[in-house]
C-alpha cells in the first residue's frame, strides 16, 4: 500500500494545483490505467481547490492499494451547513476574487461525484469537513 | 481537427510547443470560469479562453489537453508559457473574440464537447 499526504493550506492560490500534479505523477509512476489517473486528477484537484477556497486549511491523501485508490479531504472548518445544497450545480459561496480567478461556479463537488466510484462526504459546522472519493481498479479498462 | 489548422483558421500566434502542431483535437470548449472547463471538458478537446493565469494551465494540465487558444489578444505572459512547456500544451493568441472565434471553428464542422 502507498500513502502519501499533502498539507493544503487556506488561501494559497500560488501553489493550488501542486498536490494534485504530483498525485497525478505518483499514479502514472505507480503504473495506473490512464483513463483512472485522469479521473482522480480532476478529483483532486476540485478537493484541493476546495481545500484552498473554502477551508481554513486541511490535507489531501491519496491511498493506493492493489484493487482501489481512496484520496481523502480533511479539513478544520468551518464546515458544511448544508450538504444536499453544496451538492447541487451552481450552488457556490466563492467570492468575486476567487470568481475572478477562474473558479467558484459551484460545479466541483458535482464533478467529484461524476468522476469517482464510490463517494462519502460528512460536515460538522465549525469542526470541519471530510470527503473521501474512491476508485476501484479491477474494473473493466479501455 | 489538428491544432495547425485551429491556428490557420483564428489566424493565430504559435506561442509554444510548435512541435506538437500536428495533435488532433476532437471538439472544442469555450470559457472563462476553469470550474466549467473541469466539468465539461475532455482530453481531446480543444479550450478557448479570455482568462489568462497560471490556473488554466494547471487545469489544463489536469485534464491532459493538448492545446488553448488565448481570445482577445491578451498578452500572455512568460510565466504562463513556461508551465505550457513543460506540459507540453501549445498555446495559441489570436486578436478575436471568443464568440468569433468558436464561431468560425464551429462553421468548419469542429463540434462542442459532450459531457461524459
Ligand atoms: N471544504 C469545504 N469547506 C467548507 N465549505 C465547502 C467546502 N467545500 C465546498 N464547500 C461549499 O460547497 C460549495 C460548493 O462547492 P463546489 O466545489 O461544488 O463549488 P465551488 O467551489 O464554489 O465552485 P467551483 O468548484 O465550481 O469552482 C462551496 O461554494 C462552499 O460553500
Ligand atoms: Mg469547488
Amino acid at each position: 500500500m502507498f500513502v502519501q499526504t499533502f498539507p493544503i493550506t487556506r488561501g494559497d492560490f500560488d501553489t493550488a494545483g501542486e498536490a494534485s500534479s504530483k498525485i497525478k505523477n505518483m499514479l502514472k509512476k505507480l503504473g495506473i490505467s490512464p483513463r483512472i489517473v485522469r479521473e482522480v486528477a480532476i478529483t483532486a484537484y476540485e478537493m484541493e481547490l476546495n481545500l484552498v477556497i473554502h477551508s481554513l486549511g486541511g490535507e489531501l491523501k491519496l491511498e493506493v492499494r492493489p484493487k482501489s485508490i481512496e484520496l481523502t479531504a480533511k479539513d478544520n472548518g468551518p464546515g458544511i451547513e448544508d450538504i444536499k445544497l453544496a451538492l447541487k450545480e451552481g450552488y457556490s459561496t466563492a467570492s468575486e476574487s476567487v470568481r475572478n480567478m477562474g473558479f467558484g461556479a459551484g460545479m466541483g463537488l458535482p464533478n467529484v461525484v461524476r468522476h469517482c466510484h464510490n463517494f462519502h462526504i460528512e460536515s460538522e459546522l465549525n469542526k470541519g469537513t471530510l470527503i473521501i472519493a474512491g476508485y476501484s481498479l479491477d474494473e473493466k479498462e479501455d | 481537427m489538428k491544432v495547425s489548422e485551429v491556428a490557420r483558421i483564428l489566424n493565430a500566434k504559435i506561442l509554444c510547443c510548435e512541435h506538437r502542431l500536428h495533435e488532433e483535437v476532437t471538439s472544442a470548449f469555450g470559457a472563462d470560469m476553469m470550474s466549467d472547463v473541469l466539468a465539461f471538458m475532455n482530453e481531446h478537446t480543444l479550450l478557448l479562453t479570455g482568462l489568462v493565469n497560471p490556473h488554466v494551465i494547471r487545469t489544463a494540465e489536469m485534464l491532459e489537453l493538448r492545446a488553448i487558444v488565448f481570445v482577445r489578444g491578451k498578452e500572455v505572459p512568460e510565466e504562463i508559457l513556461e508551465r505550457a512547456k513543460e506540459q507540453e500544451i501549445v498555446l495559441l493568441a489570436t486578436d478575436k473574440t471568443l464568440y468569433t472565434s468558436c464561431g468560425l471553428l464551429y462553421a468548419t464542422g469542429l463540434p462542442e464537447c459532450r459531457r461524459k
